[in-house]
């Protein structure tokens, strides 16, 4: 046991939040994309290393070598001042790692550096209408034309099609091979002809996703990663990435404490919440499951460093802390009381109504990202070895 | 930086479980369990050949000066193999209140043959976490008078007594006014008991007029319940996974039935971070003291509320047999239970971490 990163990290870390306070002022206010602000502030960040810190020079990122424990200093000073950390999104978090394992010379050359800079941006094309949980089974096709991919189908869920610039989506292009074998991976700009995006109101009142519409899409046929056929693995590359963005618990703990500070300041009959047991015993409830995933993840982050194994330590990350960043947004709507029903713009609303939008927010989480019931089919299955379901015979 | 096991602590781990394995199976267990005999003078013997009750004794001592997560990965075997063993007393609690709170004559003369085991420890601690009605030890100046319910490690030749000021005695076993009574509890592989104080004699730790000595002997003596219940809810579930694979219903192993899975996985995902809050705290406990408390506090507090829905789950999955005394399972269910009600249960302990943060 050292939890101690050592004197040359501290270092680093000193001068992390050095940058942060010199530069503060620059970033941008709000997590939502800013077309003016963000890009400058992806490019400040870039440029001195505190994002895309280990992609190569190349292909647009710092090019320094992959630390670990640097990417992780970077997170906790960004989040401890709560100051973006740049951008994000289903591009750079998911696409761009998957990329400079499998795409080619030129898709890297040509994709990674505009996305890091937030000149594109992507959406993922995979739910179906009858492919949701059983993706494999999605049935968009891609036929070879010439040298032109031409796609028709329909996704579903697609979060961020309406303004996203490119997709990368998943097609079956093999109809006569075995179900996981017969899907390639493409990538096309979302301004194709053929496209057409209907957004899909969600009920948190914002629109998240959309339905995407496919009538003879055609792109190159290099615009294709990995080998026609090869999409599953591809895809499950990306998702990967995924699993390990949801259910952040440095995340839940800032939010941890934004709860506490509520229930410090509101009252009920002129007793603070904080002080009614009930509530202060599944406050504290909480904070021992947030600990738990908190030290859950250090033990990941070292793992990977010492190169041990743990897996089961990870497969259960996005299961466990989607459920507990629910349950925490939920007893804040509980504490507030008459109050937890206030949304969207009026008086008495607190925190911008953001206790209820991320109770509702995290079900979606839950189901988005493989459902908490598949993700307890993967925990048995791979990580408990237990047996698979029997295949129906069709 | 690493969170993780060390390469002996790996070993210390294999080495007491390869021991019970061989020389505490389960028909040993069920032995003492069902016998009620004093203690399983056998098994000890062995824990003393590996070290075992002298391992948080420095060297000076005779023991060997590991750590107190070193002592939690010994308690997290113990507790998977339900070892009849003394250990959070005997070979935590008091050997740190005498090495923290005791004279230098105090510490040459116990911990010596502590650390041999040739004298075994108990702890009455419990009313300083949580005095039920009007349970409590006086000191008069030379003898204790009063009540302490619990004694962990209960047939001991010297216990470790707190006060109502949280000052804490030894109590040779054998002193006159000490009444003891063994007490009936759903865990039968422990004995617990009740001390009665008539004006008994004892001898004073004199450091421990320090009030905090008190609570680091709970705190520690709460890491190694925690670390117990983890051990043992871990085997719960090892054994609910086997099981599910091997017993067939409807033509299939129950295993590929997804009800059956789902609670696997669910025992899995509860259990699995409980491994890396345990090591933590008891990390925390030497080396990060601005943190000890607090997540001493919330660990125990948070593997006791896994553990009991582990012990529940678990039983579930082995359907009728698991209630049966057939595969004493009962036996990790019933030290799950346990181990949860000592030392303060989790309301308690969940309210002494938010007076920790000034949240209450
Ligand atoms: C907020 C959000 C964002 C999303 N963003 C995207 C996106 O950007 N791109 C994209 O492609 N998709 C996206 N999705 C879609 C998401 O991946 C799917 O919703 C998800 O995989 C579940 O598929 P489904 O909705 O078809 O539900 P279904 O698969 O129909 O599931 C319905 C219910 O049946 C259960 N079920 C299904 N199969 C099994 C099984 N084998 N065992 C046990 N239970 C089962 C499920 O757990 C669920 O409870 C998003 C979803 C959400 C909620």
């Amino acid at each position: 046991m050292d939890l101690s990163y050592g004197s040359q990290y501290e270092a680093f870390r000193q001068q992390t939040r050095a940058f942060i306070e010199a530069h503060r002022h620059l970033a941008p206010q709000d997590l939502r994309f800013d077309r003016e602000k963000t890009p400058v502030w992806q490019k400040l960040l870039i440029d001195n290393g505190y994002a895309a810190r280990s992609i190569p020079k190349q292909y647009g990122g710092f090019g320094a070598e992959p630390d670990i424990l640097k990417t992780r200093i970077i997170a906790e000073e960004f989040a401890r001042a709560q100051v973006s950390p740049g951008m994000g999104g289903q591009g750079i978090a998911y696409l761009v790692p998957m990329l400079l394992d499998m795409g080619t010379e030129e898709q890297k050359q040509r994709f990674i550096p505009p996305t890091l800079r937030g000149e594109i941006t992507w959406c993922e094309g995979y739910s179906e209408p009858n492919a949701g949980s059983d993706l494999a089974s999605l049935t968009t096709s891609a036929v070879l034309d010439g040298n032109e991919w031409v796609v028709n189908g329909q996704k579903i869920w697609t979060s961020t099609a309406e303004s996203a610039d490119w997709m990368f989506c998943l097609v079956r292009s093999e109809p006569d091979a075995p179900k996981h074998q017969g899907l390639s991976f493409l990538l096309f700009s979302m301004r194709t002809e053929g496209i057409r995006v209907r957004p899909l109101g969600t009920m948190t009142g914002d629109s998240h996703f959309n339905e995407v519409f496919f009538t003879n899409v055609r792109l190159p046929q290099d615009q294709i990663v990995g080998r026609r056929g090869q999409g599953w693995e591809v895809a499950n590359a990306v998702l990967l990435h995924e699993r390990d963005n949801l259910g952040d618990p440095d995340a839940t703990l800032l939010r941890f404490n934004a709860l506490v500070d509520l229930m410090k300041r509101e009252t009920v009959d002129g007793v603070r919440v904080l002080d009614n047991p009930v509530f202060r015993d599944r406050l504290m409830k909480i904070q021992g499951a947030v600990m738990a995933m908190r030290f859950n993840d250090l033990r990941l982050l070292s793992a990977k460093l010492n190169h041990k194994d743990a897996s089961l330590a990870a497969m259960i990350v996005k299961l466990q802390g989607t459920e507990l960043r629910h349950e925490l947004e939920g007893l804040a709507i509980d504490a507030l009381g008459e109050l937890g029903i206030l949304y969207g713009d009026g008086p008495h609303l607190r925190a911008g109504g953001s206790w209820q939008f991320m109770y509702m927010l995290y079900l979606g989480l839950i189901i988005g990202g493989g459902t908490a019931q598949i993700q307890k089919n993967i925990i048995s299955e791979r990580g408990l070895g237990m047996p698979r379901e029997p295949k129906l015979k069709t | 930086m690493e969170f993780g096991l060390s390469k002996e602590q790996t070993l210390l781990q294999d080495s007491v479980a390869r021991y019970l394995d061989r020389h505490a199976p389960l028909e040993r267990v069920r032995r003492y369990a069902d016998d009620n005999e004093p203690r399983a003078q056998d098994v000890w013997d062995g824990l003393c050949d590996l070290g075992i009750p002298g391992m948080l004794i420095c060297e000076e001592h005779g023991g060997i000066g590991l750590s107190v997560l070193d002592a939690a990965l010994v308690s997290e075997i113990l507790g998977s193999r339900v070892a009849p063993a003394a250990f959070v007393a005997s070979a935590v609690m008091v050997p740190l209140a005498i090495a923290w709170a005791g004279s230098k004559e105090q510490q040459s003369r116990w911990l010596e043959p502590l650390a041999a085991g040739r004298v075994l420890a108990g702890a009455a601690v419990s009313e300083a976490a949580e005095a039920r009605h009007d349970d409590a030890v006086r000191w008069d100046g030379s003898k204790l008078h009063g009540k302490a319910l619990f004694a962990l490690d209960f047939n001991a030749d010297v216990y470790l007594v707190a006060d109502h000021n949280r000052a804490l005695y030894l109590v040779d076993a054998a002193a006159p006014g000490l009444e003891r009574t063994q007490l009936s509890t759903i865990d039968k592989t422990r004995r617990f008991g009740e001390l009665i104080f008539n004006g008994a004699p004892a001898e004073l730790l004199p450091l421990s007029s320090d009030r905090e000595v008190c609570s680091r002997v709970l705190d520690a003596g709460r890491i190694m319940l925690a670390a117990d219940t983890l051990g043992a809810a871990q085997t719960m579930l090892n054994r609910a996974v086997e099981y599910s694979k091997q017993r067939v219903q409807f033509g299939r192993a129950i295993g590929s039935f997804q009800a059956v899975k789902h609670m696997c996985a669910e025992m899995a995902a509860e259990l699995e971070p409980c491994r890396a809050m345990m090591w933590y705290a008891a990390y925390a406990f030497e080396s990060i003291p601005a943190e000890a408390q607090l997540t001493t506090c919330h660990t125990k507090a948070h593997i006791s509320e896994v553990g009991t829905f582990v012990a529940r789950t678990a039983t579930e999955v082995h359907g009728g047999i698991g209630f049966t005394d057939e595969l004493g399972l009962h036996l990790w269910f019933k030290r799950i239970g346990a181990n949860r009600q000592l030392l303060g249960g989790p309301q308690s302990l969940r309210e002494e971490a938010a007076r920790i943060q000034q949240l209450a």
